[in-house]
C-alpha cells in the first residue's frame, strides 16, 4: 500500500491474509478486464442508462472508469478517482446525464465486479466470504466518492447559474439624466429584494437620481416579506433624495398586499409604466410638449 | 469638539463630520435652535455623510430638530445619508416623518430654494 495515500480502512483492521486477498482479487479484476468490462456495458444499456451517451462515448468512458475503479480498490486511494469523476461530471451534466444515472452505472459496476467472485470462488464458499469482506467496504466507498463529486460538482454548477442569473436579473437603467428604471422579473424574494435594494441605492448614489421608477409588471406573486421590502426600499431611496414610482401592480398583487395590511401610505404607485415615467418627468420637472404646438400658457 | 454650523445666505449648514455622542447630539439641537432665531435663517440643512451608522437616538434627535426648526420658521433637510445607512435605517423601523433627505449638499441647497420659493408664491 502506498503509505503517502489514505488507506481505506485502518491498518490494524487489515490483517496480512486479506491483504493478499485483495492482491488476488485486483489480479483476477486485472486478467478480465474486457470480459468483465463488456458485461457492465451491457448491463448499462440493458439498464437504459446513459442514453444520452453513444455506445462508442461509453465504452471509452467505461474502461477510464474501470481502470480507475481497480487503481482505487489496489491503493486504497480514492483521490485519482474522485478527480476523474468530477472531471467527468462537467464533462455529462451539461448533457443532461441525472444523478441516479450516475449512481446507477456505478453500482453496476459494483455488482458485475461481486457477481465475477461468486463465479470465481463457489468452490469455496469460506474463501468467498473473505474476499467480500475485503471487497465490499472499499467498493462501496468508492461508489459514494463517485456519486459524492457527481453531486458536487452539480451543486457547484447550479450555484454558478444562480449567482449569474442574480446578477443579469436587477438591471438598473437611467432612462434619462436623473431618472432610473428598475424593472424586476420574475420570483422576487427576500435576498434577491435585499439585493435588488442596494442595487438601486447605489445607483441613486452613482446617477445622482431624482426619481426611479420600479416596474413590477413581471412579478406573479409577492408575500409579505417581499412585500415590506418593497416599502423599505421605497423608504431607502426617499433618504438618499429619491422619489420612488412603483409601476404594474397586477390586480392580484394589489389585493395581497390589501389583504396582508402592508402600510402602502408611503408608496407612489401609477398603473403601468409610461404612466410611471410620466409622472416621474412631472416630479422631475419636465414638459412634454408635440412639436409645434404651442405650450399651454396656463401650465407654466 | 462640537459641529460647526455655517450659514450662507438663508441658510444654515451644519456637517457633522465625526460620530457624534448623545451629549453632543443634544448640544447640536441646542446650538441649532439658537442660531435659527438670531439669524432668521429659512432653512437648515445637515450632512450625515460622515456616519457610519445612524441608531435611533440620532434619528429621534435629527426629528426632534426638524420639528424645532420648523417651529422657529425654517425647513429641515437632511442630506448625504449612505446606501447603508439608508437601508439600516428603514430595517431598524425609525420614525423618519418629520425631516427631509436629499442626495448631497447641491441637491439639498436646491430643494430649500424650491420649498421657499414655493412658499413665498403660496403667500403672494
Amino acid at each position: 500500500m502506498n503509505p503517502g495515500n489514505q488507506p481505506l480502512m485502518d491498518p490494524p483492521q487489515v490483517p496480512e491474509d486479506d491483504r493478499l486477498l485483495l492482491h488476488e482479487l485486483i489480479a483476477y479484476l486485472r486478467d478480465h478486464r474486457t470480459k468483465l468490462r463488456e458485461e457492465w456495458v451491457e448491463r448499462i444499456t440493458q439498464a437504459q442508462l446513459l442514453r444520452v451517451m453513444t455506445p462508442k462515448e461509453i465504452f471509452s468512458e467505461v474502461t477510464a472508469v474501470y481502470d480507475n475503479y481497480v487503481d482505487a480498490l489496489e491503493t486504497g486511494s480514492v483521490e485519482t478517482l474522485q478527480a476523474y469523476a468530477r472531471d467527468l461530471s462537467e464533462r455529462i451534466i451539461p448533457r443532461g446525464v441525472e444523478t441516479h444515472e450516475v449512481l446507477g452505472i456505478v453500482l453496476l459496476l459494483r455488482d458485475v465486479l461481486a457477481r465475477g467472485l461468486f463465479v470465481k470462488y463457489a468452490h469455496d464458499a469460506d474463501l468467498l466470504n473473505r474476499i467480500l469482506d475485503a471487497y465490499e467496504p472499499a467498493a462501496n466507498r468508492i461508489a459514494v466518492t463517485v456519486g459524492v463529486s457527481f453531486v458536487e460538482e452539480r451543486e457547484r454548477v447550479i450555484r454558478e447559474q444562480q449567482e449569474a442569473i442574480r446578477e443579469l436579473s436587477t438591471p438598473v437603467l437611467q432612462v434619462q439624466e436623473r431618472l432610473l428604471i428598475l424593472p424586476i422579473i420574475g420570483v422576487l424574494d427576500s435576498s434577491r429584494a435585499r439585493q435588488l435594494t442596494e442595487q438601486l441605492l447605489g445607483a441613486i448614489q452613482a446617477n445622482r437620481a431624482k426619481v426611479v421608477v420600479i416596474d413590477i409588471t413581471g412579478v406573479a406573486t409577492i408575500d409579505l416579506t417581499v412585500a415590506n421590502h418593497l416599502v423599505q426600499t421605497v423608504e431607502a431611496s426617499r433618504l438618499m433624495g429619491a422619489s420612488a414610482i412603483v409601476t404594474g401592480l397586477s390586480s392580484k398583487i394589489a389585493q395581497t398586499l390589501v389583504d396582508l395590511g402592508v402600510d402602502l401610505s408611503m408608496m407612489r404607485t401609477v398603473g403601468d409604466l409610461q404612466g410611471g415615467l410620466e409622472e416621474a418627468e412631472r416630479l422631475i420637472g419636465y414638459r412634454r410638449i408635440e412639436r409645434g404646438k404651442k405650450p399651454n400658457a396656463a401650465a407654466t | 469638539m462640537s459641529v460647526a454650523i455655517l450659514q450662507q445666505g438663508d441658510y444654515l449648514i451644519a456637517s457633522i463630520q465625526f460620530d457624534l455622542t448623545d451629549s453632543q447630539v443634544l448640544e447640536l439641537r441646542d446650538d441649532l435652535s439658537d442660531r435659527i432665531g438670531r439669524s432668521r435663517v429659512r432653512g437648515l440643512i445637515i450632512d450625515v455623510a460622515a456616519l457610519d451608522v445612524i441608531d435611533s437616538f440620532v434619528a429621534r434627535s435629527l426629528g426632534s430638530i426638524a420639528i424645532t426648526a420648523r417651529l422657529r420658521g425654517a425647513e429641515t433637510v437632511i442630506v448625504g445619508i449612505e446606501p447603508d445607512v439608508a437601508i439600516a435605517m428603514v430595517q431598524f423601523d425609525l420614525d423618519l416623518e418629520p425631516f427631509q433627505t436629499a442626495l448631497d449638499l447641491d441637491e439639498g441647497l436646491t430643494l430649500l430654494d424650491r420649498r421657499i420659493q414655493r412658499d413665498g408664491e403660496d403667500g403672494a
